[in-house]
């Protein structure tokens, strides 16, 4: 078959957790055979295609919790793939994986070398399909210069499209600061960030029970290029590791565990593995949070934040007992949180944090020069799958964040992302309500988001006010950077409103004057 | 009102009256000012929300209404409370208050100003009791002139007894009805004092908006035709009395019979039935001295006789009409709360629902010296000027008050409609007394300096025509009120101006001018009463009328603690059960449960069928098993309780708890109070009964209490617990505040084992037997 002997296969066999159930009978079964992915190479040879089969096999050895993990069978039979990915190979990769909080995060250190004739100018990351819904952001870092001498020169990072490569994973092309010549190499820093990574199993807890989760990767770094050598770590909070797949050679030592190192992996290898640990940090997950930044020109910029807040983590079950939470509180309800943090911008003042039914009266501000922080509370704790929505409204001076562009434009300069500390936010919505009278609205951020114009009204407004409306899905802490939002505003539009209302004044005035003196009486008394 | 109305502004005097009007129209707003932010302390104490139970429902109306507009409202039929069977909203609930708040939230939004249903909500009451304060000026006014009208106003702004109902979040109907009450009574009186069509018209408008308000509107249609029959068997009849009367009851009864929640009432029920009586009877005297105009006196003998003759029969007739038609009702054509008006026992003999509410019970003598304070001294004196002279103005503010303090006698809510009166006569008597006193001491120094100028006569500038009740005396009395409100430079600057003027009057009554020293010392004295008035009011506003009742603080060594209890598991409720779910909890707790928590409630605080309340008494009376089966059967989810016992709450369920048995027990005859008390007293300890220990309430209120301290000392019943250690069968708990005050639990779903059976069963047998067993299965 001239088909396959041009493509590359690959299959993995991945197994899946065997399920403890008497009524699984046979000790291997064979659950589910599915093509997941065909790229017919028939019309374009040049073209990469994989056949990917993934097997699922269950499989039950008397009761025990085993893990089965895969086979990788890479064969590459054609030559004719990605030609970068051939010129380039990762000469040494380091992974540390970051699993203590509920948001993973991932730093690849990548020593990339050139082997092909021609200069590269960029490379390209892979993730697998699982992993890139949850990927919340990638960052890359050259290294230049050794040990003490060490500068960091940042790198543009974007998504790509690739036609190619299996079963759907996703791909980033990193430019080089400068294209890459024959034979030289660089060293990489590169940080991605997943959310919704950790899976709690079991999924539903008790009160005295604390959080068990699951993490999901592989032990091999996925990489369209040949790797020489790598090593994984994974950091979990405490020592206490249920399990965790063994690719050999694996060990763990204390909050550690540490994969390989793996000589001379091919690209796209994958080896799935499975982490099972403790994990009781706050699982806080803002589903929704819209935050409305006015500008008044009067001197001050009015946020209000409305939070929708869940935990994101193994779902409470069963009892709620208060005297168990506040006697036993160390082994009562571990995996709860009810503290939380927002940091908020300095010289913050009028702060507020209530709901729909009123004010919260669990707050403590700090305000400091640099930054200002509001520790609260939400009015009950949360235990998994428990939500609770609020509001945190407060005003910063206006002259810190809104400037003069030298073109006469303004800009505000204002933060993104959200203000609650090691939180998830999966919808952020950021509204910028310019002032009435305003035009041109355009807003700069270093990252892709949904931008939107509305129109709002607001105290006695006529025309209404522009409101720019940035959408992004999926924002961590590392998402707090600032943004712009230029526009054109004529100062003499501040006057409109006072002036209505001293006229409106004016007319009662008038119109009283003129009732008192003029006789109405139809017939003269 | 008191724009200057005189076109020659060349003379002194117009000035001088002209400047009287703005001052005094200065004043008013300054009294409006000072009644709108006496009751801001809730909201500077505490935060703006609205308060206790009642309101929550109001505002929850409020937001269907702005969010669906009016015609959903009066079709609104609302399935999340009163589960199973609902409530029609649109038709058992008095609109005026809703309507009124959503019309100044649809005026507010229209203009751009974007203020929440909330926020227009929680300061309706705030400003109503501002234009109350101004009502109560002009009616004042109507009677005494309009330095008494300002006097009763200012006092009526911080009267504590209106403010204990209308603080900000305050949000029940007494906010605008006691607006629509006075302000009902200023047009009445204003219609009989001029005798305008026109007033009379306004008259039924008002009226129209009080019963939309409130349902102490039945006090306006029995005291006005109480005051015309007052004035016809006085012989006071006049054609004016008449205008004010008749257009008000045809219209009024008309538009009254528009409101939903009254319709038919408006002419089936006995509360009613006087004003018709009245009505008649003002027109039978209406034509008697038509008659008697006509006729000479001889031919109007014999027409008298006549006539009277005839009246007899027909009188006769409607009486026996009315009595044949009061019969046929069960409840002689009165409501329950009317008629433990009538009969103070009866409501505590026959209704305990009515009884078991703290603001229908007999106030006791302290509250009147809370509630009005120094003006239960002046109301005495305020009722003796109003007989000198007695107008008809006059003698209906006296009716007024008389009928108030009989109401406010039986039922401590009502102190609410005595408070104006009280205002009005105090304003009456605070006036009159400076009038005498200044006047004396005008008089004494002014003999003495007689001869500095002379100045024209003022008595007839005012607006003398217009009141024919106090002619000639406002111009004094506002002058006097001024000097009040005035620095003393300012009065001694104007004193010289006003000499002519006091004196040619004060030579008409000398009787009552006083010796200098006795009126100075007067002087001093009333202020000082107006002082400590004020300081009461301010610490009353402040203290004791602000608090919300749905957060608690309280002060102590570490600082102001704060017990939010309520709201937490309201908004636990909310967040974390899902929308459909019912919650039963006591009925206090229903209003508050469907507003802040959205969750469907079972029995809420319009106590409208009493049979469902005592299903939810008797299953909180029950032992546990009982009370699972009827909660199971009203398809509850969540049962709520409030606990003070371990912060010291008093009024928590167990102290409520005898009310629930006993309407419990008034509808379902197997609960019976004596199975709770030991000897006669209601104990939790170890002496109580075990109807008592295992009750449901007692159990979900005490469940693993005694792990907090080891013993269960309950802090409000100030004992140990009687039953400390207990499992809990057929309810989990799924939350408990903060300070427990609220505790909320889950019914534990039907049991497994039955089914399980049934599941074996279904295997094995066939499915004829099957279904022998599903008989059995009580769970099904």
């Amino acid at each position: 078959m001239r088909m396959a002997a041009k493509c590359p296969l690959l299959i993995i066999i991945n197994g899946l957790r065997v399920k403890e159930s008497p009524m699984l009978s046979q000790p291997f079964k064979l659950r589910k055979v599915f093509l997941l992915h065909v790229n017919s190479p028939a019309d374009d040879p040049s073209s990469v295609g994989i056949y990917f089969f993934r097997i699922a096999i269950s499989l039950d050895e008397m009761g025990a919790r085993i893990w089965i993990f895969s086979v990788v069978v890479a064969v590459f039979l054609s030559l004719s793939g990605f030609s970068s990915a051939q010129d380039l190979q990762i000469v040494n990769a380091e992974r540390r994986i970051d699993v203590s909080s509920h948001i993973v995060k991932a730093f690849l250190t990548l020593k990339v070398e050139n082997i092909g004739k021609s200069p590269v100018a960029e490379m390209l990351l892979a993730f697998p399909p699982t992993q890139i819904k949850n990927l919340a952001m990638v960052q890359a870092l050259a290294i230049t210069g050794k040990k003490k001498k060490k500068t960091y020169l940042p790198l543009d990072v974007k998504p790509t499209e690739l036609s190619g490569p299996p079963n759907d994973a996703g791909h980033f092309s990193i430019s080089f600061a400068s294209p890459l010549g024959p034979g030289e190499t660089v060293t990489l820093e590169v940080l991605y960030i997943l959310t919704h990574s950790l899976e709690p199993f079991p999924m539903e807890i008790a009160q005295s029970e604390s959080q068990l989760v699951y993490y999901r990767d592989s032990a091999v770094i996925l990489s369209p290029y040949h790797i020489k050598q790598q090593t994984t770590f994974f950091k979990t909070p405490s020592t206490r590791v249920e399990s965790f797949t063994s690719v050999e050679p694996a060990n763990r030592a204390g909050k550690e565990i540490k994969y390989g190192p793996y000589e001379d992996r091919a690209p796209y290898s994958y080896t799935p593995v499975i982490v099972h640990f403790e994990n009781n940090s706050p699982f806080a997950v803002v589903e929704e949070l819209v935050r409305e930044i006015e500008i008044s020109h009067w001197g001050s910029l009015q946020i209000t934040e409305n939070y929708k807040l869940t935990h994101g983590g193994a779902r409470h079950k069963g009892v709620f007992s208060r005297v168990d939470y506040q006697s036993k509180r160390s082994i009562s309800g571990a995996s709860s949180f009810i503290g939380l943090l927002a940091v908020l911008p300095p010289r913050v003042n009028s702060v507020y944090y209530r709901d729909e039914i009123g004010n919260i009266s669990t707050s403590h501000l700090r305000t400091g020069f640099r930054k200002s922080e509001l520790e609260f509370e939400p009015r009950y704790p949360l235990f998994g799958g428990w939500r609770a929505t609020f509001i945190i409204g407060y005003r910063v001076p206006l002259e810190d964040y809104l400037f003069e562009a030298s073109d006469g434009r303004r800009y505000l300069n204002f933060t993104f992302g959200c203000p609650l500390v090691e939180t998830v936010v999966n919808k952020l919505t950021v509204k910028v309500v310019l002032p009435e009278g305003s035009k041109d609205p355009s807003a700069v951020l270093p990252f892709t988001v949904n931008q939107d114009l509305q129109v709002k009204y607001s105290y006695l407004d006529i025309v209404g006010r522009t409101v720019v409306v940035l959408q992004k899905d999926n924002v961590v802490p590392t998402h707090n950077v600032p943004f712009q939002v230029y526009y054109t505003f004529k100062p003499i539009y501040m006057l409109a409103e006072p002036f209505m209302l001293v006229s409106a004044f004016f007319f009662v005035f008038v119109a009283s004057l003129a009732y008192v003196h003029i006789d109405l009486n139809i017939a003269k008394k | 009102m008191a724009a200057p109305e005189s076109q020659n502004l060349a003379t002194p005097s117009a000035l001088r009256n002209a400047f009287g009007s703005v001052l005094s129209v200065l004043i008013l707003v300054l009294i409006g000012v000072l009644a709108f932010s006496i009751r801001l302390f809730s909201v500077i104490k505490y935060e703006s929300v609205i308060h206790e139970f009642d309101p929550y429902f109001n505002y929850r109306v409020t937001q269907f209404l702005s969010k669906n507009g009016i015609y959903e409202f009066w079709n609104w039929f609302d399935d999340r409370t009163w589960y199973p069977l609902g409530r029609v909203i649109g038709g058992t609930v008095y609109p005026g208050l809703t309507l009124t708040a959503g019309t100044i939230w649809w005026v507010v939004n229209s203009l751009n100003i974007p203020l929440s249903v909330e926020t227009v909500c929680v300061f309706t009451a705030p400003v109503f009791s501002a234009f109350a304060s101004w009502a109560t000026y002009l009616l004042t006014k109507e009677v005494k002139g309009s330095g008494a009208g300002l006097a009763a106003a200012a006092l009526l702004a911080m009267v504590p007894s209106y403010i204990s109902r209308s603080v900000a979040g305050s949000y029940d109907n007494e906010a605008v009805a006691i607006f629509a009450l006075i302000f009902t009574f200023y047009l009445y009186i204003k219609t009989l004092n001029t005798g305008s069509l026109f007033y009379a018209t306004l008259n039924a408008l008002a009226y129209f908006y009080m019963v939309c308000s409130w349902g102490g509107y039945t006090f306006i249609i029995n005291l006005i035709p109480m005051h015309v029959l007052m004035c016809i068997v006085t012989g006071r009849y006049s054609p004016r009395l008449y205008i004010a009367y008749a257009p008000f009851v045809v219209l009024g009864t008309l538009l009254a019979a528009l409101v939903p929640v009254v319709g038919f009432n408006a002419v089936l029920t006995s509360e009613h039935f006087a004003s018709f009586l009245v009505f008649i009877i003002i027109h039978v005297v209406a034509l008697v001295y038509y008659i008697k105009g006509n006729l000479s006196p001889k031919m109007f003998k014999v027409a008298v006789t006549l006539v009277v003759s005839i009246g007899l029969v027909v009188c006769f007739i409607v009486v026996a009409v009315l009595v044949a038609l009061v019969a046929s009702s069960p409840t002689k054509g009165w409501s329950g709360r009317s008629l433990s008006l009538l009969d103070p026992t009866y409501a505590s003999k026959y209704i305990p629902i009515i009884a078991s509410v703290s603001e229908h019970q007999p106030p006791t003598w302290p509250s009147y010296f809370m509630d009005i304070n120094v003006l239960a001294f002046l109301v005495p004196a305020g009722i003796v000027a109003c007989f000198s002279p007695l107008s008809d103005a006059s003698s209906f503010v006296i009716l007024y008050i008389v009928m108030s303090v009989y109401f406010s006698g039986v039922m401590v809510r009502l102190m609410l409609v005595f408070a104006p009166a009280a205002c009005i006569m105090s304003g009456i008597a605070l006036s009159q007394a400076f009038d005498v006193f200044t006047g004396s001491i005008k008089y004494q120094l002014g003999g003495s300096s007689k001869s500095k100028d002379d100045a024209e006569d003022n008595t007839s500038t005012n607006n003398a025509p217009k009141d024919d009740a106090s002619t000639g005396k406002t111009d004094k009395v506002e002058e006097i009120a001024k000097e009040r409100s005035s620095k003393k430079g300012k009065k001694k600057e104007r004193e010289p101006a006003e000499k002519p003027s006091i004196r040619s009057k004060i030579a008409k009554k000398k009787a009552l001018v006083l010796p200098l020293e006795a009126s100075i010392v007067a002087l001093l004295l009333l202020i000082m009463l107006g002082a400590f008035y004020v300081i009461h009011c301010v610490w009353a506003a402040a203290e004791a009328y602000s608090a919300p009742s749905i957060v608690l603080t309280s002060q102590n060594r570490d600082g102001l603690h704060v017990f939010d209890d309520f709201r937490e598991s309201y908004a636990w409720l909310s967040h974390n059960t899902d929308v459909d779910d019912k919650v039963a909890s006591w009925w206090d707790y229903g209003y508050q449960t469907t507003a802040m928590a959205n969750r469907t409630v079972i029995v809420d605080n319009n106590t409208w069928n009493n049979t469902h309340i005592a299903t939810v008494g008797t299953a909180m009376s029950s032992p546990e098993k009982a009370a699972w089966e009827i909660f199971n059967s009203l398809d509850v989810k969540y049962v709520l309780v409030v606990f003070g016992g371990l912060i010291g709450y008093p009024s928590d369920d167990i102290n409520k708890f005898l009310w629930m048995v006993r309407i419990g027990g008034g509808e379902f005859s197997h609960i019976k109070e004596a199975d709770y008390l030991r000897d006669g007293q209601y104990r939790i300890d170890s002496e109580a009964t075990p109807t008592m220990l295992n009750c449901l309430m007692y159990k979900l209120s005490y469940y693993r209490f005694v792990e907090t301290d080891g013993k269960g000392y309950d802090r409000v019943r100030r004992t140990e617990i009687g039953k400390k250690n207990f499992k809990l069968t057929h309810f989990d708990e799924v939350f408990t505040s903060h300070h427990w005050m609220v505790r909320i639990y889950k019914l534990k779903p039907q049991k497994n084992r039955i089914r399980g059976r049934v599941k074996k069963l279904k295997s094995k047998t066939s499915s004829g037997s099957f279904t022998k067993t599903e008989k059995k299965n009580p769970w099904i």
